[in-house]
């Protein structure tokens, strides 16, 4: 069920646009906002306040990369897997990590504290290579700083 | 030399007040109280302004395509997705100088009469978004956007949409798709956005680059803005450098350097220990250049005459110890993972030759598997699937095969790396 907070946001985003439908990503994000994730619970509260088919919304969902159908952690860390981090070692990068995590990548780890997920180009190339864990951005990475950027998550 | 784009960056950016102190917000004024809307697209068509979103179609011939008699809202929509692996250029105008991306949106919209605007930002943007954010309320404050602006009776709304996550959102019509809440698949034209794009009414969608060239050119004029340039293509660009030099970055230069002059001045040249061996010109899906391509002028037309794009102008270098064929493999996996899966060729193609390219970069390539690759190459190719993703994917892989042809032979032969190191 959304939580009339919920339902408040999403039905302030309706008003906005022509067409319920046209909400459909804005109330996804906010369930998210909420949650963490998107529950098949979730899916079915926004395709009843959208009137759409749950399997309507569930396609938009799991088209994008940054709408998780799944829990994730507390704290996300998107590795930059692109080229110029690729070509300035974000390989050593995802090695420290899955050293220091124990996790691969779309894992969580066992304390629900990291998610770990790889992630095309943070457009900060000239700083590569660079990652982001939830909002804040780390760049020109050498693997042993990874250990001490970790600890200011809890 | 003049940088108009870039001359008023700062971190944190200019406020309201402060932009408009270095000269910020007359273009607006100028355009909303003294022109014409034909007459702003005019000066823009004359200024030979070729769009920074990577295919550089000229903006003011863009906007003419627009229907000025129709009824009903009109948009504009900043394109601020910047997922192209290799380039960082938009967030610096983004994070840097947001006024001055609203400005220019503002006389945009005013030239097409449009009441509605988008910036379409990136999720990763977060740092753009809260400056963005801020400055769109202090542009509605201001009284420089919302109802009869500047007592012109011109009406614009602004809003601010972060995407979620996807390669395709940068796509024109993708972009429309997403931002009427569905799949960021890319939509068939005829019809085009300009006629009939978000929720079926007149679109134009512009890059940030772009947009943020339009105040300067409405004050200091068309020729001004051509005189900025070394070549046919008006303006200053901002060109990026990033892989193994000394100075990676960004820099606002006049249209037009050669190759040689970004990497080996603005860049400070390769990385001791590091020999240059090629580059993709403006982001990942363009086709190298070598070595022999030093002097290539870096506009549209010099690119695309050397057998590449100028793309976004921020260019990825490839040195002697990197793999190439690892290089291309990283970047097809980011096209396969990225494919929107609409159409046949590309949402198989991809993985196929990702898949082939990692048996060769793990030495378990066969002989066949170069015929095999060129045929990809070819078949994924402009003209054979339904948007411009999977040809350009194929741009720095079918220059590979070409340039640097015995790295994949060697890779076959030797049943190894020569580079060593290939764990992901
Ligand atoms: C797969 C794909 C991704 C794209 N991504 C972007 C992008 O992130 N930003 C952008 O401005 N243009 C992007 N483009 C180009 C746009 O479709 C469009 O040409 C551009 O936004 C138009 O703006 P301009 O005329 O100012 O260049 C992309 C194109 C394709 C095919
Ligand atoms: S070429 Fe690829 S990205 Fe473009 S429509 Fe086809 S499947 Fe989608
Ligand atoms: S390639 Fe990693 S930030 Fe661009």
């Amino acid at each position: 069920m959304l939580t009339t907070s919920e339902k408040e946001q999403i039905e302030k985003e309706i008003r906005q646009v022509p067409l319920k439908k046209a909400a459909c990503i804005e109330a996804l994000k906010i369930v998210q906002q909420h949650r963490r994730w998107v529950s098949d619970e979730g899916i079915r509260d926004v395709a009843d306040i959208l009137e759409m088919s749950p399997e309507e919304v569930d396609s938009v969902a799991t088209f994008y990369n940054l709408i998780f159908r799944q829990p994730v952690g507390r704290h996300i860390i998107l590795l930059c897997d692109s080229i110029s981090c690729y070509v300035m070692g974000f390989r050593d990068l995802h090695r420290q990590l899955v050293n220091l995590l124990n996790i691969q990548y779309g894992q969580t780890t066992p304390d629900g504290r990291f998610t770990l997920l790889p992630n095309p180009c943070l457009g900060t190339c000239d700083h590569a290579p660079a990652l982001m864990v939830d909002n804040d951005l780390y760049r020109d990475l050498a693997p042993d700083a990874l250990e001490n950027i970790l600890a200011k998550y809890t | 030399m003049e940088r108009p784009l870039t001359q008023h960056i700062t971190f944190p950016p200019l406020g309201l007040r402060q932009y408009e102190a270095v000269g910020g917000y007359q273009a607006a004024r100028k355009a909303i109280r003294h022109m014409t809307p034909q007459e702003v697209t005019a000066v823009v068509k004359e200024s030979n302004l070729k769009g920074r979103g990577g295919a550089g179609f000229s903006t003011g011939m863009k906007w003419s395509f627009v229907p000025m008699d129709v009824s009903g809202p009109k948009y504009l929509v900043a394109n601020a997705d910047e997922m192209e692996p290799g380039t960082f250029k938009d967030r610096w105008l983004l994070e840097g100088n947001p006024h001055q991306l609203i400005e220019g949106m503002i006389v945009s919209a005013f030239a097409i009469q449009a009441t509605e605007s988008f910036v379409f930002l990136r999720w990763a943007y977060k740092t753009a978004a809260a400056e963005v954010r801020k400055a769109i309320a202090e542009a509605y404050e201001a009284g420089y956007l919302g109802q009869d602006i500047l007592g012109s009776g011109y009406s614009l709304e602004m809003h601010l949409h972060t995407g979620v996550g996807r390669y395709m959102c940068g796509e024109e019509t993708a972009l429309l798709n997403s931002l009427e809440g569905k799949r960021a698949t890319p939509r068939a034209k005829p019809p085009f956005p300009q006629v009939s794009g978000l929720f079926g009414k007149p679109t134009i969608v512009n890059n940030v680059e772009t947009l943020s060239c339009i105040p300067h050119i409405i004050n200091k004029g068309a020729m001004w803005f051509q005189s900025l340039s070394h070549t046919a293509d008006g303006g200053t660009k901002i060109y990026g450098v990033s892989g193994k030099v000394n100075k990676p970055g960004a820099w606002e230069l006049p249209m037009g350097v050669t190759v040689r002059e970004l990497i080996e001045e603005h860049a400070g040249g390769m990385k001791n220990g590091y020999r240059f061996r090629g580059a993709l010109p403006g982001g990942a899906s363009t086709d190298f250049l070598v070595e022999e391509h030093m002097e290539v002028k870096m506009d549209f037309a010099g690119v695309a005459a050397a057998g590449s794009r100028l793309g976004t102008g921020t260019m990825v270098v490839l040195d002697d110890r990197t793999c190439p064929v690892g290089f291309v493999h990283n970047l097809e996996h980011f096209f396969a993972q990225e494919s929107c899966g609409f159409c046949t060729p590309c949402r198989e193609g991809l993985p196929w030759t990702e898949k082939l390219l990692w048996a060769i970069e793990q030495g378990q390539g066969r002989d066949e598997d170069l015929a095999l690759l060129a045929s990809h190459a070819a078949l994924l190719g402009p003209g054979n699937t339904f948007c411009a993703l999977a040809p350009g994917a194929m741009e720095p892989l079918q220059s590979a095969l070409k340039y640097f042809r015995d790295d994949f032979e060697r890779h076959i032969k030797e049943k190894k790396c020569p580079y060593g190191d290939h764990i992901h």
